[in-house]
């Protein structure tokens, strides 16, 4: 940046230097920022949990505040997988696949103690977790947990997709440098 | 073939506006249009949070008496019960000589089902489940609750019966025995 950019603008009426009339940023951060407001989670109901995760997207609790109410059944248009539900054995391929056929970047919910952890569960036919199979980012516990721990759990992957952006930065890792601040 | 049920009659000609499908697409967006000055339902979550009942069972969590002292006596009623098993309890002495106490009480938030047999069953009243619904983990470690965790999230909780008074002699046992001795004969 030159140096007579770096002052106030001629003629511009005020005293705002460039960079406040300009806001730049980097391409990473910005990709994150258009992903974290419309994440499109892929319902993956196996149980009762999935009527949590229904609650969650209707009126009262309305996850579309968040950008995330296009719940996709098609697993090539989502990248927010909510397990939400017991994964037993005969499912676990089926899970496996579907999370494999979501396009990269993509982020796992284990909703629930089952998804979490197998629960109550303690059987045979039941995948102790779904984290066998897949790499889940958040879990949440509960049986079922509310809509409110669910909008937690999107709240957190849009943290965590933010980080992660950030976190590319040469400059430090997680620093984020106010707007207009002198570069 | 003869057919089995009753025969639906569909109308065949329906005129020119209907098959033009204005007056249902009018008829939809009326609908859209009367919930826009409808109250609002929607609760604004992270700002706005739901007023849960008295009675509502979230994440459990071990509490002290109003002495200090962990209520727990590590009887293993708790881990017995546990339908998921997610309570590990291993015991130690305490240094009042009388009870035991928990050396380690982990509970494993993402086995638990919150379904409240640990407080039922807890003949000592030192487990209670709270009323927090909205804790979330990164990881399984992280949400294996150690005890330190669970009394920080339990709080104090009074005695009333004072037992402590009862079974050590000090704290003004010797007038809660005489009392007690009094109202027997």
């Amino acid at each position: 940046m030159s140096e007579t950019l770096q002052g106030p603008i001629e003629g511009a009426g005020d005293d705002r230097t460039f960079d406040q009339w300009v806001m730049t940023t980097r391409l990473a951060e910005y990709v994150a920022w258009g992903r974290k407001n419309s994440l499109w989670p892929m319902p993956m109901g196996l149980a009762c949990c999935a009527i949590e995760l229904m609650a969650m997207v209707a009126p009262r609790y309305d996850v579309a505040r968040f950008g995330a109410e296009a719940l996709r059944f098609s697993p090539r248009q989502a990248d927010l997988m909510i397990v939400a539900g017991t994964v037993v054995k005969k499912m676990a391929p089926a899970v496996k696949r579907i999370f494999d056929q979501m396009p990269d970047p993509k982020w796992v919910i284990a909703m629930g103690a089952c998804a979490s952890s197998g629960g109550m569960f303690r059987s045979y036919s039941v995948t102790q977790g779904v984290d066998e199979i897949i790499p889940v980012d958040v879990y949440i516990p509960g049986c079922p947990p509310r809509p409110e721990a669910l909008i937690e759990g999107v709240m957190r992957v849009q943290q965590l997709l933010d980080d992660r952006a950030r976190a590319r930065r040469p400059s430090g890792a997680g620093r984020r440098e106010p707007v207009g601040a002198g570069r | 073939m003869p057919l089995i049920g009753k025969q639906v009659s569909r109308p065949r000609n329906r005129g020119l506006l209907a098959a033009s499908y204005l007056p249902s697409i009018l008829k939809g967006m009326w609908i859209t249009l009367r919930h826009i000055f409808r109250p609002k339902v929607t609760m604004q979550y992270p700002e706005q949070t739901w007023q849960l009942p008295e009675n509502y069972r979230g994440l459990p969590a071990l509490v002290k008496d109003d002495g200090g002292r962990v209520k727990c006596v590590a009887c293993f009623l708790c881990q017995y019960v546990c339908p998921p098993k997610a309570i590990e309890i291993e015991a130690q002495e305490i240094t009042s000589g009388v009870e035991k106490g928990p050396k380690l009480f982990n509970i494993n938030m993402l086995r638990c089902i919150m379904c409240g047999y640990c407080e039922e069953v807890c003949p000592e009243q030192a487990i209670f489940l709270t009323k927090e619904s909205t804790t979330i983990g990164l990881s399984r470690a992280e949400m294996i609750f150690p005890k330190e965790k669970l009394l920080a999230m339990g709080g104090v909780r009074p005695d009333p019966i004072k037992k402590w008074a009862r079974l050590t002699g000090v704290a003004g046992s010797r007038e809660t025995r005489a009392s007690e001795g009094g109202a027997v004969r």
